[in-house]
């Protein structure tokens, strides 16, 4: 009998990637390599993407220690800017409390807060220009706070009440305005990477000044939506922003589920021909610095950009999850890179342009402001209490207009409201 | 009679056009369809996998990218759910894509940004977004192409509220079901039955292929005019059934009623979704019988929608029961093709079951 000539190799094994930390485990995040602020360099925003492999794996930082903003990346914004990018992440973070709560109240079915990644949406949102598109994730209500989009206007979303422009056909959060240029939020995951591609295309083919930004978390950089829009936008070099949130976290996956164990989610930019940067997420300087350099380098025609925004999901996923199943309490607090708030705040008073009063009297203001909107807000109503759109309004919008078929349909569910007896068939 | 002209009249109108009428194939018309909008919306733009220098597979954009310049008429790189999802984001910025899929065998990847994002973008944006595509793809068999260059998926896309889908079976249709789908403000599935881009087929595989210069489809405007979505043809007005199909199975279905010497009356429904229920409800309540035909297979296919609307409505009118001619629930073969596809023996035989007791 001839001898199986592999058997003198060892047996196969799968491996399955495993995070550090399960719940009841004590963190220490020694090992993540926090390389000191103002050391990448910064280069022209011409040039060719094949010099990037150093940002792509290194950390573009900003902030040090010591709160002070120094190297090449140093967007040197006035205190005055300065003072409105921390109020509108405090905004943010307020607002998110105030969201979460309503939810736990059951005012509404759903809430995703940002806490932790305030600065990866505020602090682009001021890199960019108003009239640029941006093509979101659920993550990214920064945006939105950062353009002064009206608050009760986002509320009346999250309550689908009467006020609520999407007329309550969208889950909670998933917002949506063409004048705050802030694409309609889709649940299904990454689809908004080839369409901000797509729309970067359309602003090219059309000769306008527009650039438009997508952004995704790096659990979902594993769809082959994210391979497509970055082939695209490599291939027609399209003026478009690409970011990765890598927050750790897609719900109960660790990021190494994406393949974060092997490499970084910029050096995924290399393979493609594009500039990619890998960012601190919560130095809300080093944000804008990247996104306003990936936004000249689209704007003059140079290409795309990938930035990875290293960062940490603080709380849970969603209004559904409880994050201590499946990860250490410890964690957010022992994040290396710190709180994005905290840190612009302490910068700002290191500058002497703010002080520990100031902060908190703002997020009394805030507090307050959110508040009032609250109020504003539940006066259109909240989920659940009545129906706040005419029952018709169901078949509306799934066309231009409406066919004979949905008419029909209309018609039938009205005649068998109205049979019930119920109210609702009484507008 | 007169009053079956009219009918014939309301369902179908004559449409305006500009231009004098040429001979032309259903390929060369739908090139015309895209060249005519081309010319009259700037925005209109075209893309898919060879569509540009080379002119497309079939060469239904042949010329167009020599004609009106690379940035409305480009190749792309091979992936479906990016080819739609960019078209996605162009048509949010204010463009009019009319995007390629090389067959519709390979539409399967874009399936996401079709359901879920083209169809839907009007809807969860209450109008804010909308998606005014044209995703063109060859489908259907008789070509010997196998498993995966002979699909019909049309019932997966009727299937999708928010999506029309459209189906041409000759040149004339073709250019004017397209134009309209061009100009419709709604996503648009268009699929081109590729059996009959170069001649109508009536189902006899072993006879020569026929060529489209004898048949009035054939006759072309060169210039504008557009069908109506949600239009369906009578193609052949008859009293004993009602037959409704579309694409390649108008003409299959023509051959055998004509061989078998039955007064069908068959529709060219031409457009599925938003379906031309008032041609299929006056037609089968005026004959009784019912016979559906398609190449898709059958559980679940366009063929049941089809039969439970003739039911709910046609009932007390229904003298037989509704026939259905389709594919088989199984992948679509190579080599068996011919007893796969639904030919003229296998609706030569459900012609004769449902008249039976005629």
């Amino acid at each position: 009998m001839a001898s199986d000539p592999r058997a003198n190799l060892k047996p196969l094994s799968l491996h399955v990637p495993e995070p550090k930390f399960r719940p009841g485990d004590v963190v220490d995040f020694a090992d993540i390599e926090v390389p000191p602020a103002g050391a990448g360099r910064r280069p022209d925003v011409a040039e060719d993407a094949a010099t990037f492999p150093e940002l792509a794996y290194g950390l573009v930082r900003v902030l040090d220690g010591e709160a002070r903003a120094v190297g090449p990346w140093d967007p040197r914004l006035s205190p005055d800017r300065l003072r409105r990018m921390l109020r509108a992440m405090a905004l943010t973070r307020a607002y998110d409390e105030r969201m979460f709560r309503a939810q736990r109240q059951g005012k509404t079915s759903f809430y995703m807060k940002s806490t932790g990644e305030e600065a990866v949406a505020v602090a682009a949102a001021f890199a960019l220009d108003r009239d640029d598109m941006c093509f979101p994730s659920y993550r990214q209500q920064g945006l939105l706070i950062a353009r002064d989009w009206d608050m009760v206007d986002m509320m009346n979303q999250v309550y689908s009440n009467r006020g609520d422009r999407l007329e309550g056909k969208q889950l909670p959060i998933m917002y949506s305005t063409k004048e705050g240029s802030f694409f309609s939020i889709s649940g299904n995951l990454a689809t908004q990477y080839p369409q901000a591609v797509g729309w970067a295309m359309a602003s090219a083919a059309k000769g306008d000044t527009r650039i438009a930004a997508t952004w995704t978390g790096e659990g979902s950089t594993a769809e082959g939506d994210f391979h497509s829009a970055c082939t695209f936008a490599s291939v027609y070099r399209a003026p478009v922003i690409l970011n990765v949130v890598n927050n750790q976290w897609a719900i109960s996956s660790f990021s190494g589920f994406a393949g974060a164990e092997a490499t970084t989610f910029a050096a995924r930019a290399i393979g493609y021909g594009i500039a990619g940067l890998r960012v601190d997420g919560n130095d809300a300087l080093a944000v804008y610095a990247a996104t306003s350099w990936a936004a000249e380098r689209a704007r003059t025609n140079a290409g795309p950009t990938l930035i990875e925004h290293f960062t940490y999901r603080t709380e849970g996923h969603s209004t559904s999850d409880d994050p201590t199943q499946y990860r250490s309490a410890g964690e957010p607090t022992a994040w290396p890179l710190g709180d994005p708030i905290g840190r612009l705040k302490d910068h700002l008073i290191q500058l002497g342009e703010w002080d520990e009063e100031r902060q908190a009297a703002m997020d009394l203001d805030l507090a307050e402001k959110v508040r009032a909107a609250q109020k504003e807000a539940e006066k259109n109503g909240v989920l659940g209490h009545g129906l706040h759109q005419p029952l018709d309004t169901l078949f509306e919008g799934v066309y231009e207009e409406m066919p004979w078929h949905l008419r029909e349909q209309q018609q039938m569910m009205l005649d068998e409201e109205e049979a019930s007896g119920r109210p609702w068939a009484r507008k | 009679m007169t009053e079956l002209i009219e009918q014939q009249q309301r369902i179908a109108p004559t449409p305006e056009h500009e231009g004098d009428s040429v001979r032309m194939n259903m390929i060369q018309a739908i090139n015309s369809a895209m060249d005519v909008m081309m010319a009259r919306d700037p925005d209109v733009i075209v893309m898919g996998e060879d569509v540009g220098y080379f002119g497309g597979v079939f060469r239904a954009t042949a010329g167009l990218q020599a004609k009106y310049g690379k940035r409305r008429v480009f190749d792309t790189p091979i992936t479906e759910c990016g080819i739609i999802g960019v078209a996605v984001g162009m048509g949010a910025y204010g463009l009019r894509p009319v995007p390629e899929i090389q067959f519709a065998d390979y539409i399967y990847p874009a399936l996401d940004q079709l359901v879920s994002e083209a169809a839907r973008l009007r809807y969860r944006s209450a109008g804010e977004f909308t998606s005014p595509i044209t995703v063109r793809s060859p489908f259907g068999g008789g070509i010997f192409g196998g498993q995966t260059h002979s699909q019909s998926p049309e019932g997966i896309f009727t299937h999708v509220s928010g999506l029309k889908t459209v189906i041409p079976s000759t040149p004339y249709d073709a250019k004017g079901l397209l134009i309209a789908a061009i100009e419709d403000n709604d996503p648009t599935i268009f699929f081109e039955p590729k059996r009959i881009y170069n001649g109508p087929f009536d189902g006899h595989w072993d006879r020569p292929a026929k060529n489209w210069s004898g048949h009035p489809g054939g006759e072309v405007p060169t210039g504008y005019y557009r069908i109506p979505l949600g239009t369906a043809k009578v193609v052949r007005a008859g009293a004993a059934l009602t037959i409704l199909a579309y694409g390649t199975m108008v003409h299959v279905c023509r051959g055998v009623v004509e061989e078998a010497g039955v007064d069908a009356e068959i529709i060219d429904l031409r457009t599925l979704v938003p379906i031309d229920i008032d041609a299929i409800e006056v037609s089968v309540k005026k004959t009784g019988r019912c016979m559906i035909v398609h190449e898709a297979t059958r559980t679940s296919g366009f063929g049941a929608e089809l039969s439970a609307l003739v039911q709910e409505r046609c009932f007390y009118h229904l003298e037989a029961p509704i026939e259905r001619v389709t594919g088989f629930d199984t992948p679509y073969p190579h080599s068996l093709e011919w007893a796969y596809f639904p030919g003229p023996v296998r609706i030569g035989e459900a012609l004769k079951k449902i008249m039976k007791d005629a």
